[in-house]
């Protein structure tokens, strides 16, 4: 009996240890995967759903006010948002990552960021798309799939077009 | 009558000047909160950016904001337990240096206490067990210099050996 509780909690303790290094080492979430589903709620009170959004190509950046190699994509990514706009077919969402809100609603001026942003509340979405760090940016399919995964910034406006651009019809 | 009624009026006086004088963990609304009361609070918080660096000691732009806000938060008159109730519903349970005790987190708390208590027991009846097998009687020993003669020989040598080195060094 002695031993069988021994080896159970033994057996037990090592399950844990184990799920806990799996979800460590889990690797991130890669092109040609589906894209984890999640709400943002936008600095401005808007609720974006990405299941919500299956037929359009979604560009999400993960971005905080802190990070210097955000900064030189910031307005690439505005002139990219613009000039798809009119199109209606290509959603910008940018999730602010481990930020605070006064230094983020700055950066959003500063850079004269327009399209919709929010705080990685809980950083459930951060997790989600397992990333290692900002600026990391998804592109999204119409089909819900992961079709570009950039790490680190965009270089600039023709990168990010040469990214969306294969994307749709 | 008026003694009683004296009495109740001192004793009510009593409770309320204790009640006053218990210091409570919060900031007066408008006061400047000090680099101390603002790491006070920070040191029970980690930031998901540099993990297992408390905020107080980190030095990243992140930790510094977050540092800001903490010295906003205490300049309003929040609490800690209000700041560290902000901080979680932004940020999420992992930017508390202690998880809540409910649900998994539990295991924190009682899986090192389970190992401890294992391990000390483990050693408990192990050393108990050694203890019972070493022969503590004379008896015992003439036994084990029997079962291995070689053993005594080693001694023997090794006290000759202590011996002369003891009396080349007079």
């Amino acid at each position: 009996m002695k031993k069988i509780l021994l080896w159970g909690g033994l057996t037990i303790f090592l399950m844990i240890l184990g799920v806990g290094l799996f979800r460590s080492q889990q690797a991130q979430v890669n092109i040609g995967e589906p894209a984890p589903d999640f709400e943002l709620l936008s600095f401005s009170g808007e609720r974006y759903q990405l299941s919500d959004l299956r037929g359009k190509v979604v560009v999400i950046n993960f971005w905080a006010s802190w990070c210097e190699s955000c900064k030189p994509e910031a307005k690439d990514l505005e002139d990219a948002y613009q000039f798809y706009l009119s199109r209606g077919d290509v959603i910008f969402l940018g999730v602010d990552y481990v930020d605070t809100e006064p230094e983020a609603l700055a950066y959003l001026k500063e850079f004269g960021i327009t399209y919709p942003n929010g705080p990685d509340l809980k950083t459930s979405i951060s997790q989600a798309y397992r990333i290692r760090g900002v600026p990391e940016t998804f592109v999204i399919d119409k089909n819900g799939t992961i079709a570009h995964l950039q790490i680190g910034p965009f270089r600039s406006l023709p990168e990010i077009l040469s990214v969306i651009d294969p994307l749709l019809d | 009558m008026k003694r009683d009624m004296k009495t109740w009026l001192g004793i009510f006086i009593l409770i309320l000047l204790i009640v006053l004088s218990i210091p409570v963990v919060g900031y007066a609304q408008g006061s400047d909160p000090t680099d101390d009361d603002v790491n006070t609070v920070a040191k029970q918080l980690y930031c998901p950016v540099c993990e297992n660096i408390p905020l107080d000691a980190c030095g990243t732009a992140a930790c510094e904001q977050w540092r800001g806000i903490i010295y906003d938060k205490l300049k309003e008159g929040w609490t800690e337990d209000q700041i560290k109730d902000y901080f979680v519903a932004q940020y999420g349970d992992r930017v508390l240096a202690e998880p809540p005790k409910q649900g998994f987190n539990w295991l924190v708390y009682l899986v090192p206490l389970l190992v401890f208590t294992g391990g000390g027991f483990l050693l408990y009846r192990g050393f108990n067990r050694w203890k019972e097998s070493a022969p503590t009687t004379k008896e015992g020993k003439e036994i084990l210099k029997k079962e291995d003669p070689s053993m005594d020989k080693y001694i023997e040598r090794i006290e000759n050996e202590l011996k002369k080195r003891s009396e080349g060094s007079k």
